[in-house]
């Protein structure tokens, strides 16, 4: 301490030499220098990464992946990501670890790409994590999504919560479709949701077929097994033993219980 | 949460403890300057704007979220959530907000009241004491300065956590934020006369402690020139 501690007269009253100036010196002494980690604590960092509709920004924080949309609109991406996420921006060099992957391949499901989703809530980080659930080239209907929450009657809710995804791609809200067999909205329009899981190698064509046919569900006439028609079990069931339904109590009627995989209900 | 309004901490030119006389000035205009020219780039870009607030003030909120809270991991968290919120809570201020805008004091206040909401909460789950969890190194800081940060003083800190919650955070904010009177009491809602008799009894308090303690000081501090009668004395006025 550079503090000169000798004492003023011992009945000195004055703040500026007596005992207080000292002993706040000593105080100014407890300052101690700030942990190294605390800006990134704060910041969020942004860069421009390929996807599989065009360039994108996404921004991260510490936590991870926090906002993502596409490039043609800097200024709407900065102002959106400080209406939703508002922290800081500062431009960033690399996306997290698993982003560029992810991105190439949508099998890979986002695996190991750490989200930082603390701006929602719980309701939304629910829908979202099951979201994440459904394997590429596939899609729920918005009550799987309820249903797979524990929240079956939130529906709307779903959909609200799904439109909000703030990482829409690396969480696939896409693959989430109208019962109706219609793909439904999406944050980046609807034939922006078509072309991605046609890039994911969903047959859209036939599923529309099928829910034109009044076909929601198909199970298999060997195993006496029902699933979404996108399931990757639905798929391998041949032409000659496949069996439609228009809703799973008339799949139960027929003897046939739900997948465990797609886990059709309802 | 309630953003701190500007009116609570406008006011004079910030006054500052520290050297006396000519150099005291000195130091004071440089703080104003460093609040000024935080005001002039937050008017001009918000988030590089923040970034100049932070690097310029993180230093004292920290040190002052540690010896209100008295633990490091406290402190990392209420420090981070107090600039978050005041980030948040820059985005919806008008320029004339900004401009007036007095980021010491301002930014002590959001923490006081992170620290007070905290608290709250955590006295209303006892699931999660945070008296009791352990306390983590600081990964990305440098070992050794910890160490010598929380060495410095160390006996002071232990005195200074056994004072009363006011008088306590009063010379917390007189000797560690460097808050004048008038902020202190801006920031604690009191009155600029209270504000000073906290931050004096808690002065008083301090000495009395230490004088019961036989004034261990002197013993740890090596650094320390004066001889031992004179801190002994002085522990006893």
């Amino acid at each position: 301490m550079m503090t000169d501690r000798t004492l003023g007269p011992p009945e000195e009253p004055d703040t500026t030499t007596g005992p207080d100036a000292r002993l706040g010196a000593e105080l100014a002494g407890l300052r101690v220098a700030p942990p190294a980690g605390l800006r990134e604590r704060l910041v969020a960092r942004w860069v421009r990464v390929p996807g599989p509709l065009g360039e994108l920004l996404l921004a991260s924080t510490e936590e991870g992946v926090a906002y993502l949309r596409p490039a043609d609109d800097e200024e709407g991406f900065a102002a959106g990501f400080r209406q939703r996420v508002g922290r800081p921006l500062e431009p960033g060099t690399r996306p997290p670890a698993g982003v560029l992957p992810a991105l190439r391949d949508p099998a890979r499901a986002a695996r190991g790409v750490r989200f930082d989703l603390r701006v929602l809530t719980d309701f939304e980080r629910d829908v979202l994590a099951a979201a994440r659930r459904i394997p590429a080239g596939q899609t729920r209907p918005y009550g799987w999504i309820a249903r797979e929450i524990g929240r079956p009657r939130a529906v709307r809710a779903v959909g609200s919560a799904l439109g909000r995804n703030p990482v829409p791609i690396l969480i696939p809200c896409h693959r989430v479709t109208r019962s109706d067999g219609e793909l439904g909205d999406y944050v980046f329009g609807g034939a922006a949701k078509e072309r991605l899981l046609r890039g994911e190698r969903l047959d859209v064509d036939r599923v529309r077929e099928l829910t034109a046919a009044g076909v929601r569900y198909l199970g298999s006439d060997t195993t006496h097994i029902v699933c979404f028609p996108t399931c990757a079990d639905a798929r391998r069931i041949e032409p000659g033993h496949q069996v439609g339904f228009g809703d799973m109590a008339a799949a139960s009627r027929a003897g046939y219980r739900p997948c465990l995989r797609c886990r059709p209900a309802g | 949460m309630s953003s701190p309004s500007p009116s609570t901490v406008a006011g004079g030119p910030e006054h500052r403890a520290g050297p006396q006389g000519a150099e005291a000035a000195a130091y004071a205009d440089a703080a104003e300057d460093r609040a000024d020219a935080v005001r002039r780039a937050l008017a001009e870009d918000l988030d590089a704007g923040f970034i100049q607030l932070f690097e310029t003030y993180q230093a004292p909120l920290f040190s002052t979220a540690l010896r209100v809270s008295g633990r490091w991991a406290d402190a990392e968290d209420l420090t981070a959530d107090a600039f978050l919120r005041a980030y948040r809570a820059l985005g919806g201020y008008p320029p004339e907000r900004i401009a007036a805008l007095r980021p010491r004091p301002w930014l002590v206040t959001i923490l006081l009241n992170g620290w007070r909401n905290r608290r709250r909460s955590a006295a209303r789950s006892p699931t999660v004491p945070l008296e009791s969890a352990p306390e983590p190194v600081d990964p990305g800081a440098d070992v050794a300065s910890i160490v010598a940060g929380r060495e410095t003083g160390a006996e002071l800190g232990v005195l200074l956590a056994e004072l009363s919650e006011p008088q306590r955070v009063a010379v917390v904010l007189r000797h560690v934020a460097e808050l004048s009177p008038a902020e202190i009491a801006e920031v604690l809602g009191c009155a600029e006369g209270t504000a000073k008799s906290h931050v004096s009894r808690g002065l008083a308090r301090l000495r009395t402690l230490r004088a019961e303690r036989g004034d261990p000081t002197d013993s740890t501090d090596s650094t320390d020139s004066t001889d031992s009668t004179d801190s002994t004395d002085g522990g006893a006025r």
